[in-house]
């Protein structure tokens, strides 16, 4: 073998991957050649790994108007004549090594895969993961993402309208940033992907290539790093100016009708970008690197097609066509060079000047080989586990404190703090589309100008949950955000995920890989919801360990009407609050499995979650129609923290209107106080899915007493809202400004 | 009457006010390219939100040399009012046609939130709707928000009338609290010398309808279409300064 084994390191590839491609070309690739190769057959484009794995996932329903894969992104047809496009992709590796760039380029790039498919972006949303917030280098990756996020997205008029951040210890060394972009378009102005006629014109549009982040799709994005100071040059750096003018020249340019295909230049660059257009037409390319603008000079072929400068898009027309095209470019200033052709054969040709510098088909260079392993179970799952009760100590030492104080410590923990100090450094209003702004309920919910209708967007994952147990994790997750869109009073359409694992070539990880995606997909069917777009990144580890294995779900539903929506909040006194989906609080072990109670109280990540789906179907379909009758005037779901927690945010958060009252007390009936089981930690704090607080007009109550036999979903009434306090029998007395002050100061105070 | 809205690379509440002013109230509205240096049948103009030429250097420091700025500013002196918000009052104050500047916000961070606006004067072109004791709720959004004018030009603002708007609380007190962005006097919105040029940093585009919980934006552009057209409080059309 003529190339080292350092070389295939840096690009990635296997020496039996090597072999292949020699096999393939019947010789050995030049360097530009095995440089395009690794590219496109890394992780992150190949879905070397995962591919197999995500044929289990339902990909199709009848709103759905593209194929999962056969576009950028997922479109689902929303009536009207609408499309709402969306996606979410990761960019870990890039945000751990530099995480202001890094996560600033995760949100360009997503935004540029809704560009794609000609739909405007109307809404980012994104997923955190961060070591805990007391080291001072966790802290600096959360800020520095946290800048980045806002730096980018404020600048290109793209509301930031949702998200989520957990901290953990597996996540230390390798923070996950997910970013979720959602775009809507008429749907006859879809745009394809596919570069289909030969002769048509590959016009380069956007930044001026430069050096940055050549093998970032190989390099940082598909294999484990430990030396992060050298690869810093394989972050790329954005220009969110850029991305805002490209975006509009862009929409600009497809409304002429005279582009043919557009798709963006993202991991691996123009390699990708070119490949895959042609792929999916069935064509090929000849591209004159000569002719591709450039940030410096001295460029090699090998770096013109690698480079991952940011803020550029590949378009396709008709040569006829160009000088139209071009003519929109021009008026936004933003440069667009013609720097290559569609050909009849299948093949990739890349020529500096007239001299070829790399020559493949393109079959060779699209299907990258597949891997279907063995998944292991750890050997040390099974005692993880195994939880009872009496594994748990009640809380009696008053160090430990009563209920209320517990409750305090737990709305003050990290991963259930208000978020408001993060969100609000991030425009969420601008388009003035923003009904349900973040913070205000479980999901965001955006007005559809010119109908009246609207769209709830969410985005949830539990790692600590897939790490007990990956099936039903991911059967959870799935479950948590179509609940949560349905606490907006929205009808869950579709979603995109994005699988943050380990290595995959390691059995133990492949297992969890394996069992997260068919908990997924059961909890799909289950619930009627295709995932229609998504993103694979492995190899998520550091020193040795991998991070929790962690899905990330994005989901998308809609509001029939955008008047019958629902916030989190209680919006006054004297309303009757229920809870769906249980007949009372019980007390199973299996309800603290990876609770935030028993890590931040116990220091335990222990235990089996459960859920039943059918149950999970009937509770949402419940909660929808209540909203949509108009008797819910409030529903959150039971989530981290579990019951008690839903029910202090849904008092802190009260009358969330502009002006409105704010905060509400509560007040737990005698009765259901008296049905509290002795073991009133996991009755509280336990985390059974499932459940939704709704509160009520107390003379609605037998309406929903009644419709929840009817669907057969338990249901209970809990108390009455009023008061400055939380009282829940005995047990917890607290006031709301104090749980208040702890939920919204957590966050400072556990990063001090 | 007809809005013109301007749009600089890197502008985003440009369709935002044209929803709020052609959308909402119902105003003719048109985009003014910053190429463009011809402003005929516009009664009035938007300079908007957004981050124009990405607010590299300094926030609207690049803007204030595109040609249609030329324009603005002939159409300033005519009379013609004028309204910038976030953006568009940063391109004003660059351009001269304000005086002050906006700063980095004291707390170093970007802001999106609601706020209440104090109005200091209700015969104005821009807040003849308005009622001095009735605060409205506008959000801001910005991370280089803070007026500032040397200690004179803030005195001279205050003494005669130009301070339009201030952050208060919901009751209309003035206080630290209330100001998202550490502006000198809790100043979020001022007047040029003869009241047809406003700069603000809150959006009252984005406040134009109950849904996105707040209408007191449509005082303000409301107001604007009252003194072109001497509808409503016309008694009061383009009302000088004190």
């Amino acid at each position: 073998m003529p190339v080292s084994k350092e070389i295939l390191d840096e690009i990635a590839l296997s020496p039996a991957e090597y072999q292949m491609i020699v096999d393939r070309l019947d010789r050995e690739p030049n360097p530009v050649e095995l440089g395009m190769f690794g590219a496109l057959w890394s992780e992150h484009c190949g879905y070397k790994h995962s591919r197999p794995l995500l044929g289990m996932l339902p990909s199709a329903s009848d709103r759905t108007l593209s194929q999962a894969g056969a576009e950028n992104a997922g479109a689902i047809d929303i009536g009207d004549g609408l499309a709402v496009v969306f996606k979410v992709e990761s960019h870990n590796h890039p945000s751990a090594v530099e995480p202001l760039q890094g996560a600033a380029t995760g949100v360009g790039g997503i935004v540029r895969d809704i560009l794609a498919m000609g739909a405007r972006p109307i809404a980012l949303l994104n997923s955190l993961r961060f070591g805990p917030p007391d080291d001072a280098t966790n802290r600096r990756l959360l800020c520095g993402v946290v800048d980045g996020i806002g730096w980018y997205g404020n600048c290109i008029g793209v509301p930031d309208v949702a998200g989520e951040i957990y901290f953990d210890e597996s996540y230390s060394q390798n923070p996950l940033v997910n970013a979720m972009c959602v775009g809507i378009a008429r749907i006859e102005d879809l745009a394809s992907a596919a570069a289909e006629t030969p002769g048509d014109v590959l016009l380069l549009v956007g930044a001026g290539t430069g050096r940055d982040g050549i093998h970032g799709a190989s390099g940082l994005a598909s294999r484990t790093f430990e030396e992060e100071q050298e690869l810093r040059p394989t972050v790329q750096v954005g220009n969110p100016f850029l991305e805002k003018v490209l975006i509009e020249a862009c929409l600009e340019a497809l409304g002429t009708g005279k582009v043919r295909a557009s798709q963006d230049l993202g991991a691996a660059g123009l390699t990708s970008a070119a490949v895959e257009s042609v792929a999916r037409g069935g064509r090929g390319f000849s591209l004159d690197i000569n002719q591709v603008h450039r940030r410096e000079a001295g460029m090699t072929g090998y770096e013109v097609m690698l480079s991952e400068s940011q803020e550029r898009m590949l378009l396709v027309a008709a040569p006829e066509n160009v000088p139209a095209v071009s003519q929109v470019f021009e008026k936004w200033d933003v440069p667009c060079r013609p720097v290559g052709v569609v050909t009849e054969e299948q093949a990739a040709r890349v020529t500096e000047d007239t001299v070829t510098i790399a020559a493949a088909p393109i079959p060779h260079l699209s299907d990258a080989p597949r891997y279907r392993l063995n998944g292991v179970q750890a050997a040390d799952d099974e005692a993880r586990q195994h939880l009872q009760l009496s594994d748990v100590p009640l809380p009696s030492d008053p160090r430990l404190g009563n209920a209320g104080t517990i409750l305090l410590k737990l709305m003050a923990s990290p991963n259930i703090a208000s978020r408001r100090q993060v969100y609000r450094q991030y425009d969420h209003q601008v388009q003035t589309n923003t009904v349900v702004a973040p913070g205000n309920g479980d999901a965001a919910v955006l007005r559809v100008k010119g109908t009246g209708k609207a769209i709830a967007v969410a985005i949830d994952g539990n790692g600590r949950q897939c790490f007990l147990d990956p099936y039903r994790g991911g059967q959870r997750v799935v479950a948590e955000v179509a609940r949560n869109l349905t606490c907006v009073g929205a009808q869950p359409l579709a979603l995109t995920d994005c699988l943050n694992f380990g290595n995959p070539e390691r059995p133990e990880i492949y297992y969890q890989l394996e069992q997260c995606i068919a908990g997924m997909a059961d909890a799909c069917r289950q619930l009627g919801v295709p995932v229609v777009s998504g993103n694979v990144s492995l190899y998520n580890e550091s020193q040795g360990t991998a991070i929790f294995p962690t899905p990330i779900v994005g989901g998308l539903g809609l509001l029939d009407d955008v008047q019958r929506h629902c916030g989190a909040g209680f919006p006054r006194s004297g309303l009757e609050v229920i809870l769906l989906g249980a007949a009372g609080l019980s007390a199973n072990a299996a309800d603290l499995a990876g609770s935030e109670y028993l890590h931040a109280i116990h220091g335990m990540i222990q235990g089996r979650p459960e859920i039943d789906l059918a149950l999970e179907q009937r509770v949402q379909g419940l909660c929808r129609r209540l909203i949509a009758d108009g008797v819910a005037l409030s529903a959150h779901d039971c989530s981290d923290g579990g019951f008690a927690v839903a029910l202090a945010e849904s008092c802190i958060l009260g009358d969330t209107s502009v002006g409105g009252s704010g905060s509400v007390g509560f007040t737990a009936s005698a009765e259901f106080a008296a049905n509290i089981p002795a073991r009133w930690d996991a009755a509280l704090f336990g985390e059974a899915s499932s459940r939704i607080l709704v509160a009520v007009e107390p003379e609605n109550v037998p309406t929903v007493l009644d419709a929840a036999q009817s669907l057969n979903v338990p249901a209970c009434q809990v108390g009455e809202t009023g008061g400055a306090r939380l009282h829940i029998g005995s047990l917890v007395d607290v006031g709301i400004d104090e749980s208040a002050d702890a939920w919204y100061g957590g966050l400072n105070q556990a990063s001090s | 009457m007809r809005f013109g809205i301007l749009v600089f690379p890197g502008t985003w509440s440009d369709t935002d006010c044209h929803h709020a002013v052609n959308g909402v109230l119902g105003q003719d509205a048109d985009y003014v390219w910053h190429k463009d240096s011809n402003l005929a049948g516009c009664d009035a103009i938007i300079v908007p939100g957004g981050f124009s030429y990405g607010d590299y250097l300094r926030a609207g420091a690049i803007a204030r040399f595109s040609p249609v700025m030329d324009a603005v500013r002939d159409f300033a002196l005519a009379g013609g009012p004028v309204i910038g918000i976030c953006n568009g009052f940063q391109i004003l104050c660059e351009a001269g046609l304000l005086p002050g500047a906006l700063r980095r916000n004291g707390h170093l961070e970007y802001r999106c939130q609601w706020t209440y606006l104090r109005p200091e004067r209700d015969d104005t072109l821009f807040t003849g709707r308005c009622q001095a004791d009735r605060p409205l709720a506008v959000p801001v959004s910005h991370g280089e928000g803070s007026y500032y004018a040397d200690p004179a030009v803030v005195a001279q603002l205050e003494e005669t009338g130009r301070v339009l708007f201030r952050y208060c609380e919901s009751d209309g007190a003035v206080t630290d609290a209330a100001n998202p962005n550490g502006s000198v006097a809790n100043i979020a919105g001022i007047i040029n010398e003869s009241g047809n040029v406003l700069g603000m940093m809150p959006h009252p585009e984005r406040s134009c309808e109950m849904l996105l919980g707040s209408e007191d934006g449509n005082l303000i552009f409301g107001s604007m279409v009252d003194a072109v057209t001497g509808g409503q409080s016309g008694s009061r059309p383009m009302s000088r300064a004190r």
